[in-house]
């Protein structure tokens, strides 16, 4: 019965993604939410499961933050973003009293949110379901795995910027895809140069290029490099919608390129 | 439903753990669906870890004890923390170690320049690495055989490792012990508080970048801290601006769309210890395991990192003093 149950809320999502990262605040989150808001323009139905509960940074970044979750018979009703309920979203913000509430729980208590998350959302029919994870390789990661087992998840995409410091951190992430059977669909490079919007001067801040040889290196894909971006940092700050509003900038064309490899990944498949 | 409920409203709430030490452990409503609820409700998890006491007779050697949060990651606790040890240790008459319980993630060997180093085993407890004579560290990542290899471990053996790094490394006397943590407010910070009770820590310093995105995870943090009274020393703004290297313009790269670190401080009513800016070569730095400070010791990033080491000192010298007539 229990596997009837979560087959049933994920029947009908087609690709589901992992994005991952061994380090913290290298923009998983940011990531996902400009990836989803892509597939939207391209006419996709997505969502996005947050499993980060310490740091749940989704629900703003859509400028969703006030929303509430509820039930019905199959089970949680996700957060609809826009009106014509193109995204959904699921996140642990969702569910606190007061935003600024910590969520200050040991690994059981997480793991069972996740399988609660994982089986009793219903999301109905999705193209795409991305799953924003926090840092590291521990609890929520290993559940997270093991919840989705039975539905195959299409792969993993991870995330890194291009410090060694970083790139060390990803390169654990990389055994963590391997030794539990994840698919890896590529590396993003993200906060890869700053150009001056006074002089055009690009400073590699985060250094450069750590992604792409990771990726070369492991012999996974590597889907691009997103440059930091103040009008990227700006939108997410106040949930606005980057893909519609900036594409003039300097983010847009890097983004829009790891979307369009991630069609063709995704349509190659599903023969 | 377990973890969340819903009460007549039909909205859906995360009711708190009310704590395994708590009278309410495994009875609240809170604790319905809780896999440790029979664990919690029997009283087993009431009782004090035995290594507590160790732990407290252990850093009877160390006069300060400092930890470095921030509910956010990537925002710069271990850049923040390899160079407070930098800065302490550059007092040669101070002993100094840095202790990294970010178990999944551990960036400090490759910071402080000491990828590849080994711990040894002597009779009294693990050795640390050396940086210098007065600078000592311990990372998990000391204990992998390779770059690649990934700690996938759950909370139970994270917090079992934490034990050991308190209990059984041979840390000597110390002047000051800092501990950089993983981002977040779960297991690792639960157990450092829990383990370092009896011994008592100064307090925190806590890192965020200027956007909302981070100050609203640094929030909850903070919260944390006043949940399991932990003192804060302050809270330290990274990645604050950047200079075009070529223009000298300010760029706001992290731009502070609610005011910032400071006006965060002021609404809580917190230090703002001070902000460091985006300078490139501070990573650089990290990536060449070198200290900022004695790289690029002009800058402006450096000259702010000594301000804020200097206010923790102070902090710690005042804790002390308290201390002492408290005793």
């Amino acid at each position: 019965m229990e596997e009837r149950k979560e087959n049933n809320n994920l029947a009908g999502v087609r690709h589901i993604i992992l994005v991952l990262s061994g380090k913290g605040g290298v923009g998983k989150s940011t990531v996902s939410t400009e990836l989803v808001l892509a597939l939207r323009h391209a006419g996709k139905k997505v969502g996005i499961l947050d499993v980060d509960f310490c740091g749940p940074s989704i629900p703003r970044m859509l400028n969703a933050q006030d929303k509430d979750v509820h039930q019905c018979d199959s089970g949680w009703v996700p957060v609809f973003v826009d009106q014509e309920k193109s995204i959904s979203l699921m996140s642990i913000g969702f569910l606190l009293e007061k935003p600024d509430d910590a969520v200050v729980w040991r690994g059981p208590k997480k793991n069972a949110l996740i399988k609660q998350f994982v089986n009793d959302v219903a999301w109905g029919e999705l193209d795409f379901l991305f799953i924003d994870t926090p840092p590291g390789t521990s609890d929520e990661h290993i559940s997270t795995v093991d919840a989705l087992r039975t539905c195959k998840p299409f792969g993993a995409i991870l995330v890194t910027t291009p410090q060694a410091v970083s790139v060390g951190d990803v390169r654990r992430e990389l055994t963590f895809c391997k030794k539990t059977g994840l698919r890896v669909i590529g590396i993003i490079e993200n906060m890869s140069g700053f150009v001056c919007p006074h002089c055009s001067e690009c400073t590699n801040i985060f250094s450069k290029g750590g992604g792409e040889e990771l990726a070369k290196h492991a012999g996974v894909p590597f889907l691009g490099c997103v440059p930091l971006d103040p009008q990227l940092s700006q939108s997410l700050e106040q949930g606005r919608d980057f893909m519609q509003e900036f594409p003039q900038s300097a983010a847009f064309p890097a983004i829009s390129k790891i979307v369009v490899q991630l069609l063709e990944a995704s349509s190659s498949s599903n023969s | 439903m377990s973890d969340a409920q819903t009460p007549n409203t039909g909205v859906m709430r995360i009711v708190d753990c009310p704590g395994t030490n708590s009278s309410e452990a495994g009875k609240s409503s809170a604790c319905q669906g809780c896999p440790s609820q029979i664990f919690c409700a029997s009283g087993a998890a009431a009782g004090p870890d035995p290594a507590i006491q160790e732990i407290k007779e252990k850093m009877k050697m160390v006069k300060h004890k400092i930890l470095v949060l921030s509910g956010k990651g990537g925002v710069g606790k271990s850049t923040f923390s390899a160079h407070l040890v930098h800065g302490l240790a550059e007092d040669e008459t101070k002993q100094v170690a840095l202790l990294d319980i970010d178990i999944c993630g551990p960036s400090i060997p490759k910071m402080m320049g000491l990828e590849g180093e080994q711990v040894h085993q002597s009779g009294s407890g693990w050795s640390p690495v050396y940086v210098d004579d007065n600078l000592a560290v311990m990372s998990i990542g000391f204990l992998l055989n390779s770059p690649d290899d990934a700690v996938i471990w759950r909370g139970p053996k994270k917090n079992g490792m934490i034990k050991q790094f308190l209990r059984d490394v041979d840390w000597g006397e110390l002047d000051y012990l800092i501990i950089d943590t993983p981002p977040g407010t779960s297991d690792e910070h639960l157990s450092i508080v829990q383990y370092l009770r009896a011994a008592q820590i100064d307090g925190a310093v806590v890192i965020t970048t200027p956007q909302e995105v981070s100050l609203q995870d640094v929030r909850k943090e903070i919260n944390f801290c006043h949940k399991v009274k932990l003192p804060i020393i302050g809270v330290v703004e990274n990645m604050s601006g950047f200079i075009c290297p070529k223009c000298k313009t300010e760029s706001q790269i992290f731009p502070p769309t609610t005011g910032g670190a400071e006006k965060m401080c002021q609404d809580l009513n917190i230090t703002l210890l001070g902000k460091v800016p985006l300078d490139p070569q501070i990573g650089k730095s990290c990536d060449k395991g070198k200290s900022f400070l004695s790289e690029v010791p002009d800058s402006l990033a450096a000259t702010s990192y000594r301000k804020i080491i200097q206010r923790i000192q102070e902090y710690c010298d005042m804790h002390l003093y308290h201390e002492g007539i408290n005793a």
